[in-house]
């Protein structure tokens, strides 16, 4: 383990972040034991963004570290000593005739990071593609964002094309900044979220990923 | 058009803005009855006096208004963008029927067929990218490249000319290939200084932009009308005459996107830092001088990438607040309002945007999410507030959630003046019911003894 690497991400000093992988790679250190101590690094950056103390440019910025990382050591990687066990499947998307997609990676990125695999499905979704990819996938959980009132009744349309489908194991979850507990009722969502750390806590409440 | 008096150099900034106010009352537009021309002057009355920071006669009732009146009236978000005809019926019921007590504007839907003509990139609109009875939405991007700051800061209308709008507008992508104007300082420069004019495509992009304007033109003389009538025969004030925005968000909403300019915040603060500080010259320009063509003193300045969770409350100091700030007093100093519009939640920004520097009741202040009872604490006494009525409500709740929480709002808040009634998300999704309760619980509540 690398403590310096850990601090350079966690202290958003990019640069160094980067010479220290180059310099553990020259000094033959194992590229898994890199990409352990990034995932430690995303680790400490979402319990701090969950305390409050970390925001959305130190999110994007982590992510960048991570990608910029990661296309430095995943080619020394012999073999594929079979990726870590998921928690869980998880379907994510913008609802239908919304296009914003800011809080949608991030609470993508937020569920990656505490070891879920998340289908991505972008922006605009209509209802359908929602119950496809779940079918296709057996994902447990939906998660639905929305940032427009106007998202209200494509969530509403969502949720039921999901309880139409007669997936009786799946449960919904919603966000966005207008979205609220008046919004889940409404739109017969199971939970909903102001912040993308219940999004995780949700998550590991249902799929039982302690 | 607000025609400043010949001493207007040697005023104060409350003059300036007295002379504004008067003005913006006295229209140069003939009234359908006396009752209109009243309740027009009556209006901007009560604006003034919550400026001010005191007492109306009652609470203003100001909602945000986005495509909800299309809906009401009955087309689409698209007819709106297209057909005028449609666009002006569906207005002008809109305003009769709910009599807010500023004018639901027409001219905020935008001219659908110039944004064909351009090819505007950057955003979707209704049958464009997004549903026939949607808004318009922007598309997250890079607009502007991270080395593209000293261009921008050297030289913001030449960057904006010659990189930004050719990148914005399909049609003008041309204009890449323009040089600086700049260049033409002598006779021998004029005709070398030209040359780029000639190039066919650059002539095929200027013949798009002549179209455009006609376009525009058509757009205007059948929007002005719109909401003239409206405001000649139900004496509603337009608000929204003026806008700018905060700096950064200049820079993160549309030009660098907001991946991009968060990632400046670390790998070049310094650039972003001065190309800030840049615009603000240009933002306050921008705000007054809308504010003197359509004589109203309110300058609309919606906020968006300050909110609470997007940064901390130090990067706030550092990268949001400075040049807002400095744009906040230039616009002060030209006799206009900054009417402020606070999207998501501002709990953790109260104590910095009551910045004593800036003078006592010459700002206004609508909430989205943020604590309406610390809102009063911290900004009580210093500048008008309001809002924060939900968009969740508005859509879900019934007409009597509505009336309850407008009337816990007016009881809680609003009992030293200084307060304007809104809603705190633009109205887009709602029911005729769920708005008269809105508007009609605040006249009937908000008259103050
Ligand atoms: C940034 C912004 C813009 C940017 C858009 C950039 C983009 N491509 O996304 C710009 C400036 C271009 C813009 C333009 C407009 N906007 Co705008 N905008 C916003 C703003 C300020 C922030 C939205 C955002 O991106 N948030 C980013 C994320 C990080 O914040 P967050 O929502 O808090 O994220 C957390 C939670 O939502 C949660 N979460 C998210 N998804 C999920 C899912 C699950 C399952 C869970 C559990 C949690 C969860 O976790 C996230 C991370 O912690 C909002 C107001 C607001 N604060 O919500 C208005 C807002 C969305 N805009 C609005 C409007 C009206 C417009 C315009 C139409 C204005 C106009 N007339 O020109 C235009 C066009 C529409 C558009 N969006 O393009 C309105 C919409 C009103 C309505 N009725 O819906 C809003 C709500 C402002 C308001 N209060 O009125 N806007």
């Amino acid at each position: 383990m690398s403590q310096e690497l850990i601090d350079a991400i966690t202290d958003m000093r990019e640069d160094d972040a980067l010479e220290i992988t180059d310099s553990l790679l020259e000094t033959n250190t194992d590229p898994l034991a890199i990409l352990d101590d990034c995932r430690k690094a995303m680790e400490i950056i979402g319990q701090r963004f969950e305390e409050g103390d970390c925001f959305v440019p130190e999110l994007i910025l982590a992510g960048e570290m991570l990608k910029e990382i990661s296309v430095k050591v995943k080619p020394l990687i012999q073999e594929q000593t079979g990726t870590a066990k998921k928690l869980g499947k998880i379907v994510f998307g913008t609802v239908e005739g919304d296009i914003h997609d800011i809080a949608k990676d991030i609470v993508a990125f937020m569920l990656d990071i505490n070891g879920f695999e998340v289908y991505d499905l972008g922006v605009d979704v209509p209802p359908a593609r929602f119950v496809e990819k779940v079918q296709e996938t057996g994902a447990t959980v939906v998660g639905l964002s929305g940032f427009l009132t106007l998202a209200y009744d494509p969530m509403k349309e969502t949720v039921a094309a999901l309880k139409a489908a007669d997936l009786p194991d799946v449960k919904v979850m919603i966000g966005g900044g207008q979205i609220d507990d008046q919004i889940r009722v409404y739109t017969g969502a199971d939970a909903y979220g102001r912040d993308a750390m219940t999004a995780v806590s949700l998550a590991k409440q249902w799929i039982g990923g302690q | 058009m607000f025609n400043a008096p010949e001493n207007w150099k040697k005023l104060t900034a409350q003059e300036k803005r007295d002379a504004r106010f008067a003005s913006w009352m006295a229209p140069d537009l003939e009234f359908a009855t006396p009752d209109a021309a009243q309740a027009y002057k009556q209006r901007i009355q009560m604006i003034k006096d919550a400026t001010d920071l005191k007492k109306p006669e009652r609470v203003p009732v100001l909602p945000w208004i986005g495509v909800y009146p299309t809906t009401y009236g009955g087309i689409t978000a698209q007819e709106a963008m297209y057909d005028y005809e449609k666009l002006g019926t569906a207005f002008r019921k809109f305003n009769a029927d709910f009599l807010p007590d500023g004018l639901a504007s027409a001219a905020l839907m935008g001219p659908g067929k110039v944004f064909d003509m351009l090819d505007y990139k950057i955003y979707h609109w209704p049958g464009h990218g997004t549903p026939v009875d949607t808004s318009y939405q922007c598309v997250e991007g890079e607009y502007m490249m991270a080395d593209e700051y000293d261009q921008l800061i050297n030289d913001p209308s030449g960057y904006f000319m010659r990189t930004y709008l050719p990148r914005a507008f399909g049609a003008l992508a041309p204009w890449q290939m323009l040089g600086p104007f700049t260049d033409i300082i002598e006779l021998p420069f004029v005709g070398l200084g030209m040359i780029p004019v000639g190039i066919p495509p650059v002539q095929e992009a200027f013949k798009t932009y002549l179209e455009a304007g006609q376009a525009v033109m058509e757009w205007i003389s059948a929007v002005g009308p719109i909401d003239g009538a409206s405001i000649a025969t139900l004496g509603l004030p337009n608000i929204i005459g003026s806008f700018s925005k905060a700096p950064f968000d200049i820079i993160g909403d549309t030009m660098r996107g907001t991946r991009a300019i968060m990632l400046d915040m670390y790998r070049r603060p310094d650039k972003l830092l001065e190309a800030m500080d840049r615009l603000v010259p240009i933002a306050v320009e921008m705000g007054v001088r809308y504010a003197t063509v359509s004589d109203t003193p309110m300058v609309f300045i919606p906020l968006h990438k300050g909110a609470d969770g997007f940064m901390s409350n130090k990067d706030f100091q550092k990268f949001y607040w400075p040049t807002l700030k400095a744009v906040l007093l230039g616009l002060i100093e030209n006799g206009t309002v900054p009417y402020l519009f606070v999207e998501g939640g501002y709990n953790q920004r109260l104590d910095i945007i009551t910045d004593p520097d800036i003078p006592a009741g010459s700002t206004i202040w609508l909430f989205d999410h943020t604590d309406m009872k610390e809102a009063k604490k911290k900004l009580g006494g210093w500048a008008c507030f309001g809002g924060n009525v939900p968009g969740s409500m508005m859509k879900a709740g019934t007409p009597q959630d509505i009336e309850n929480y407008v009337k816990e709002l007016i009881d809680g808040v609003a009992q030293d003046g200084g307060y304007i009634l809104a809603n705190g998300a633009v109205l887009d999704d709602t029911n005729p019911e769920n708005l008269h309760a809105l508007i009609d619980t605040g006249k009937k509540y908000g008259v103050y003894k």
